[in-house]
């Protein structure tokens, strides 16, 4: 203690030039954490915010209660929709480094969180999902064609160019609009859930921010409601360490983990490790039973990294150092999964190729599809009159008149 | 029919609703038990349940930003905010979020929350009850922005925001809630009990958004107004002896422009007036509005009474309220011109 006040300016650990340094991560071994029921009360259900659930050890095996066994199958599942995922993000990286699109941001390292809790959650539980989940809209029944015309805002795009790329939305798999805007989504998931529960239905909320807005004002509205009414929600937090150049400590997760939040509300928190499809899995099929059984909501804490750049507008060689995401101590969650199937007797490093290569051809036969539907350069064309459609349920009169207008200003009238 | 002041015509319109459509629900602070801290949903929780008139953490984000979850899955929310002054907590959530979802989503989802909240001076509520910040909202395109000025329009219009499909900010002058109010707070306060619009049907009926009304007839100066100001236009027409058309906006956006530029054109002068203040405000839209549609029929310039460009200050209101005084000079003025 010093004698003076004093500010505490938070720093990471390592910036770039430095050796990267994860002591500051909390650990625990694969299987540790107990399971308790999912009926338990809160406060027997505090020191899993302090944990940190694992199933995969570093030995590549499967471990402990938190277990859900897949079956080669539910494997490959897992696998086969997080290698799209990233097969996807990495094309459509390029694509955008080619000037075809205007913006892009990729889910790398992040896999494991979109598709296990996409795999655990049922088709009418609502998700309310922050930019970096594309995995659940793919898992949802996007199609790819469609989540690149979005992209590229052209003729087939689902939002018609009105917004940034990757601001998918999908009512028919029941997986809300991006907003851009965040943690903005973390209310709209208590309402939805507390209407799900005014209207007797069984279907639960899943929303997702990051790290780093905890520290908007809407994800501590969005505790107090779910709180407080004890909506069937499963609030998460994607903890990949950093927003864009801020570590989590600039967020206030220096002390406590981020799964500690609602403590204090008496929402449950769990903290898993967000690489190991099997963990996420498991936690968020037990948040979504304790949830849909009136027990309320769960804040789990998926500790991650992120793998690539926050978008491609980021250049995080400027803030940390290159090989951080390396020395990550919960590795990356696909060559996670990879290895326990190959441990298994599931897989081998021949299939593992030769399906990214099917995954690779599949992308590219997307993009030559999408493409037709128009580019940033080529037809065909939006029609410019759809901006002033969906404003209001109706056109009112300006907008009627406003579009008119542009039409003639465009003809040179 | 039946006789009601304004706070009995909003409870009416939430009742006949709640009947009528089992997903109108109602939520804010003090809304259920207690009712509202004005009323407005005094016996509601009683006759609904708790499921239905929700009594809400102080939280206005939180508030908004669940009501709009809530529409999302097929509610129909009535999200009362307690002051309009206390309404900034869940802009962000109104203008990022509820305006822009049907646009951002193609349509796709949508999501139909009503926004009530009381709003204006005169009730010495200083500056943090007394705000009038219905320009702010009027800047937002996706939302559609009200004003009542009496019950009968209250219970329409409140009714037509329910049932809307679009988002509705709808302002409660709160001074008028008990009675109209001439602006001279001299005088004693008197009741809707005999105002003609005081008489409000008990079943369902609307009042259609994005029509102005024609509070009273003339021909020689229209005043383009809304809210409370209507009843001190009126009375500031009769103490001048200016023959004015009287103009209640209504709902603020859309802008019913047309029956403004109709009237102006048939009087050839204009006024307009709002309590909020002057700079930038939705009087400067009105005054270009009928600006263009009306210029070679103008003898005078556009005038315009408004608040100061002050906050709403607690000791000095009548000195900031556009009272009968302001509102009179603002008419000899513009009669004078020109």
């Amino acid at each position: 203690m010093s004698k003076k006040s004093r500010l505490h300016i938070p720093r990471p650990t390592a910036r770039p030039g430095d050796k990267p340094d994860f002591s500051y991560l909390e650990l625990a071994p694969a299987g540790s954490v107990d399971k308790p029921a999912t009926d338990a009360r809160p406060r027997d259900l505090e020191h899993l915010a302090g944990g940190l659930v694992r199933v995969l050890d570093d030995d590549h095996k499967a471990k402990g209660p938190w277990n859900p066994n897949f079956d080669a199958n539910h494997l490959q599942i897992g696998l086969r929709w997080m290698l799209l995922n990233r097969v996807f993000d990495e094309r459509m990286w390029q694509i955008q480094r080619q000037g075809r699109i205007s913006f892009y941001m990729q889910a790398t390292g992040e896999e494991a969180v979109a598709i296990a809790q996409a795999m655990a959650l049922r088709p009418g539980d609502m998700c309310f999902p922050s930019y970096r989940s594309q995995g659940l809209y793919m898992y949802r029944g996007v199609s790819l064609v469609d989540m690149m015309c979005q992209c590229l805002s052209n003729t087939r795009d689902m939002c018609q160019g009105r917004q940034l790329p990757i601001m998918y939305h999908s009512k028919s798999g029941n997986v809300f609009s991006i907003s851009g805007n965040l943690g903005t989504q973390y209310p709209h998931a208590v309402g939805w859930a507390m209407a799900s529960a005014i209207k007797g239905e069984d279907h639960i909320a899943a929303s997702w921010v990051g790290d780093g807005s905890t520290a908007e004002s809407d994800f501590h509205h969005a505790l107090t409601f779910a709180a407080v009414y004890q909506a069937p929600v499963i609030l998460n937090v994607v903890n990949n360490q950093w927003a864009i150049s801020t570590f989590q400590g600039t967020a206030g997760g220096e002390r406590r983990p981020f799964a500690a939040r609602g403590l204090g509300l008496g929402i449950p928190g769990i903290r898993v490790d967000g690489n190991d499809l099997l963990a996420v899995y498991s936690v968020t099929l037990w948040a979504a039973e304790r949830a849909r059984r009136g027990g309320g909501p769960t804040l789990i804490e998926l500790v991650t990294y992120r793998g690539g750049a926050h978008s491609t507008s980021d250049d995080p060689s400027k803030y940390r150092p290159k090989d951080e995401w390396a020395a990550f101590p919960l590795g990356d969650p696909i060559e996670r999964l990879k290895q326990h199937m190959i441990a298994e007797g599931h897989w081998s490093d021949a299939k593992h190729e030769s399906l990214i290569d099917e995954l690779k051809s599949e992308v590219t036969t997307a993009w030559k599809e999408a493409q037709k539907y128009g580019t940033m350069t080529e037809g065909p064309w939006l029609d410019p009159g759809t901006m002033f459609e969906d404003v209001y349920a109706e056109m009112p009169r300006n907008l009627e008149s406003q579009r008119r207008r542009m039409y003639e200003i465009e003809r040179g009238d | 029919m039946a006789r009601m002041n304004m706070i009995e015509a909003i409870r009416s319109a939430h009742d006949v609703m709640m009947d009528r459509d089992p997903s109108v629900i109602v939520l804010g602070e003090d809304v259920g038990y207690f009712g509202g801290v004005f009323r407005c949903t005094d016996g509601l929780q009683r006759k609904f349940g708790e499921h239905r008139v929700i009594d809400a953490p102080i939280s206005e984000g939180g508030i908004i930003g669940a009501a709009i979850g809530m529409g999302v899955n097929g509610l129909r929310p009535i999200a009362e905010i307690q002051f309009a002054d206390y309404i900034y907590p869940g802009f962000d959530q109104i203008v990022s979020e509820l305006a822009r979802l049907r646009y951002r989503s193609s349509g796709e989802f949508f999501s139909p929350v009503t926004i009530r909240t009381p709003c204006g001076g005169g009730i010495r509520g200083g500056q943090t009850h007394s705000q009038s910040p219905e320009g702010i909202f009027t800047h937002v395109t996706g939302i559609k922005t009200v004003m009542p000025s009496n019950p009968y329009d209250a219970k329409g219009l409140l009714i037509s925001a329910i049932e809307s499909d679009d988002p509705v900010v709808f302002f409660e002058p709160k001074r008028i809630y008990n009675g109209p109010f001439d602006g001279d707070p001299e005088k004693p306060a008197v009741s809707w009990g005999s105002h003609p619009k005081g008489e409000v049907p008990e079943g369902y009926y609307t009042v259609p958004m994005g029509q102005a009304d024609i509070a009273q007839a003339g021909e020689e100066l229209t005043i383009i107004t809304y809210g409370t100001l209507v009843h001190v236009a009126i009375a500031a027409a009769k103490a001048t002896g200016v023959d004015c058309e009287v103009i209640d906006v209504r709902t603020l956006a859309p802008l019913d422009v047309q029956t403004l530029a109709e009237s102006v054109r048939k009087t050839g002068r204009c006024m307009v007036a709002h309590e909020a203040t002057r700079f930038g405000g939705f009087g400067a839209e009105l005054v270009a509005s009928v600006q263009k549609e009306c210029f070679y029929h103008l003898e005078a310039p556009i005038g315009r009474v408004a608040g100061w460009d002050t906050p709403y200050p607690h000791a000095f209101e009548w000195q900031y309220f556009p009272g009968l005084k302001r509102m009179s000079a603002g008419i000899r003025s513009v009669m004078e011109a020109g």
